[in-house]
């Protein structure tokens, strides 16, 4: 786009040239203003916005990682680095990123599992489509904090529901909240509850735009309704199955609302066997430091977590799916000719 | 290359700003109060508060109706740290306060480094209405007042007389005070009793080793920092490190503890199940025993407590500068923490006044509990507040009681070794600052 208007005026000031024009009319100068200034102008809205909601907010928390800043003193010396040192030796901020995660992988891998196959079962031919469809959202639509107070009852360690069942089969009772593994099982347990129909209506939207053709071609060659799952419906939706990846991968490494409503104290547990690094940044910013320059430090430290994640995941889904991918290329272009 | 390159940036570019947008939806937004106009139209009045504070909806009908146009919303947190971190969060933004914020003397200090955040409660029309220690909490060093006293919480012990009898001690109320050493009870003598009854029944004497501990560390003068520099001596008082020790060898070494961790739900069921036979108890505990106990006969208040005196907790009404209508909050204020009206509330759910009338008044020196066999726990929470050593508090206590705490928590009710927990506390410790 930028060639062709170069172009253009070059292509208008070359007949002027010998006169050297001494005076230029105001619209002549609006034209030009128009051509260069106007689709920066059209573009605008979106950057205007990314900067106010995105780059500011950001920028800005990197300003304030720097400072002293306390919660109710506000802003006070500048402090270099000292608010990352002092993080990065607090072994709170590794229980919280260890924490993250654990329950990260422990929600988000089972959870996209589970959405792509109920996906699947809810693309084929079913009875009542509509009802199963609105039932697996169902779990999204109801409110973090009645989860929480669902699961909790659940996961109480010594009268909780879900001791008494194991009980039943003669299982020890499970320390829900006071060891580590079991308090990120119960955890993820509430973000699957909640998530997963969420991702599974996303991936049906996905999977209801691949061309039925292709079904019908793999029947026709043979193919099993397994191969014909992994063969084309997950190829095809390899640009939603990014897509969902990358915002799990967010929401998983931001959790927050679960784990902290998840007891009482919204602490992350006595010995914060559930802390996430949210939590911590949220811990230091307003509970006993009320440091906002240690919060800041720790924001932009997950920020960098979370980008390089989310491009690990966008590396691998791309190499995890594009091996089918030019099969599946070859077979559209196949029908095409045909 | 240099398209995978852009392509990178571009995907930056997204990752960045959906993980700012995702951010940015976490943020919880209170409604707003809709009515609000200047002096003399329609207000409404927030009052927060936490756990119990006695007051009724009938209490605010009342008030409303002898102040046509206030209306009176009252919002309840359940425990004093999310109260706390609520307030905060709001100060700080400068907006979202309730009219009246109610806050909790181990944390009142740290608020009274920053007076500017709240009004001037001082006038003569309160003067000598409090306790003169409850007042002094809340004045800062140029005399400003930011909080009306509500209760104090002088410490008696709750126990069930039916379950003391199954294990063979004394059921009646004098008796249980004596074995527990009258005037001259101590912690020792305390975790002794519980050891025989343990040894007896072979189920757990207290609740929770953390509130123990609590009511240990509310007799200290100055347990965690000096009061003439404000440094944090926690690591070097050596009362600290012993009562830490007795309470976690109590709860887990003789296994006296129920190993709870008081407010949680499994704390609140075993109020059913018999799950303990004594708790420390401060006035405003009376109405969460009854609250968790409803149905469950057999509980009883003995005038007795452990090594002297002791007080656990009590409350403050400020009244946030922030606010719409800051004079008619602090009328409110002066109202809920009158002598009449804390009696009232004491009726309702046991908050001991801090009120130099209301302690003298005929109400409170009558008062019986229905709930606690007729105790007659007016009388008893009086005689309790006998001699109560106020504790020095700096801005720091909050924090340390709030490791300490969770390091007892960690050994009691999940396990932990102590000695590590006791390191971790001290890690915390060091890092204040």
């Amino acid at each position: 786009m930028a060639t062709s208007t170069t172009q253009s005026r070059a292509g208008r000031r070359l007949p002027d040239s010998p006169r050297t024009p001494r005076r230029v009319g105001f619209s002549q100068k609006l034209s030009r203003w128009d051509v260069k200034v106007s689709p920066y102008l059209y573009i605008s809205p979106f950057f205007i916005l990314f900067g106010l909601t995105g780059l500011f907010p950001l920028a800005y928390t990197a300003y304030v990682s720097v400072y002293d800043w306390h919660l109710l003193g506000g802003q006070g010396d500048f402090v270099g680095f000292e608010n990352f040192a002092f993080v990065f030796q607090e072994p709170n901020f590794w229980k919280g990123l260890r924490n993250t995660f654990s329950i990260f992988l422990l929600s988000t891998i089972p959870q996209l599992m589970v959405a792509i196959v109920l996906a699947a079962l809810l693309d084929a031919n079913l009875r009542a489509k509509t009802f199963w469809r609105m039932g697996v959202l169902v779990p999204y639509v109801i409110a973090p904090v009645a989860v929480s107070l669902i699961f909790g009852k659940i996961f109480a360690d010594q009268s909780g529901l879900a001791n008494s069942i194991l009980g039943t089969f003669g299982v020890e009772p499970i320390r829900w909240h006071g060891s580590v593994l079991p308090s990120h099982m119960a955890v993820a347990t509430m973000v699957n509850f909640r998530w997963t129909g969420y991702n599974t209506l996303i991936l049906l939207a996905a999977m209801q735009a691949v061309p039925r053709e292709l079904y019908e071609a793999a029947v026709i060659d043979g193919a099993t309704r397994l191969r014909q799952f992994f063969s084309i419906t997950i190829p095809q939706i390899r640009p939603t199955l990014i897509f969902v990846v990358i915002t799990s991968t967010i929401g998983g490494l931001q959790i927050f609302d679960e784990p902290r409503l998840f007891d009482q104290i919204g602490q992350g547990g006595p010995g914060r066997q559930w802390m996430t690094v949210t939590m911590y940044i949220y811990e230091l910013g307003f509970g006993n430091q009320k440091s906002f320059g240690r919060a800041a430090a720790v924001a932009w430290v997950l920020f960098l977590i979370i980008l390089a994640v989310g491009l690990l995941n966008f590396w691998l889904t791309q190499r995890i799916a594009s091996d089918a991918t030019p099969q599946a290329r070859k077979s559209r272009r196949k029908k095409v000719k045909r | 290359m240099r398209k995978t390159t852009r392509k990178a940036w571009a995907l930056a570019a997204g990752v960045t700003s959906i993980a700012l947008v995702a951010t940015a939806c976490s943020s919880s937004d209170d409604p707003g109060e809709g009515d609000e106009t200047a002096d003399g139209g329609n207000i409404t009045l927030t009052v927060a508060t936490f756990n119990e504070f006695g007051y009724t909806d009938e209490m605010f009908d009342r008030y409303e109706a002898e102040h046509p146009g206030v209306t009176i919303e009252q919002k309840v947190a359940a425990t004093s740290n999310e109260a706390r971190e609520n307030l905060n969060t709001r100060l700080a933004a400068g907006s979202g306060t309730a009219d009246i914020e109610a806050i909790e003397v181990d944390w009142l200090p740290e608020l009274l480094q920053y007076p500017d955040y709240f009004e001037d409660l001082s006038s003569p029309e309160v003067e000598g209405r409090w306790l003169d220690w409850k007042v002094q909490q809340a004045t800062t060093a140029d005399g400003k007042l930011i909080g009306y006293g509500t209760d104090i919480g002088p410490e008696g012990i709750a126990y069930r007389a039916d379950l003391f009898q199954a294990a063979g001690l004394p059921a009646d109320r004098e008796a249980v005070a004596e074995l527990f050493g009258g005037e001259s009870a101590t912690w020792e003598k305390f975790f002794e009793v519980g050891k025989t009854y343990t040894s007896a029944t072979g189920k757990p004497f207290f609740d929770s080793a953390a509130a123990i501990y609590q009511g240990m560390v509310n007799q200290e003068e100055a347990a965690y920092e000096d009061p003439d520099s404000g440094d944090v001596i926690a690591l070097e008082n050596p009362r600290v490190k012993e009562m830490y020790e007795q309470v976690t060898t109590a709860a887990v070494g003789d296994n006296l503890s129920a190993h709870f961790e008081q407010w949680q739900p499994d704390w609140q069921n075993a109020f059913q199940n018999d799950g303990f036979a004594v708790m420390l108890a401060p006035g405003w505990m009376l109405g969460v025993i009854a609250g968790n106990a409803a149905g469950v006969t057999g509980w009883d208040l003995a005038d007795v407590f452990p090594g002297g005196a002791g007080n656990w907790g009590g409350s403050f009404l400020t009244v946030p500068s922030q606010g719409a209508n800051v004079e008619a909050a602090k009328e409110l204020a002066a109202w809920l923490t009158a002598p009449e009206q804390q009696i009232e509330a004491f009726q309702n759910k046991g908050t001991f006044p801090s009120q130099v009338e209301a302690l003298e008044s005929d109400e409170i020196k009558s008062a019986t509990n229905e709930f606690f066999n007729n105790a007659p726990v007016g009388e008893i929470l009086a005689n309790r507040a006998q001699g109560v050593v106020v504790p020095f508090k700096g801005p720091q206590y909050f924090t340390v009681q709030d490791a300490i705490n969770n390091a007892i928590t960690q050994v009691d009710v999940n396990g932990a070794d102590a000695a590590a927990e006791w390191a971790t506390f001290e890690g915390v410790v060091q890092g204040l600052g």
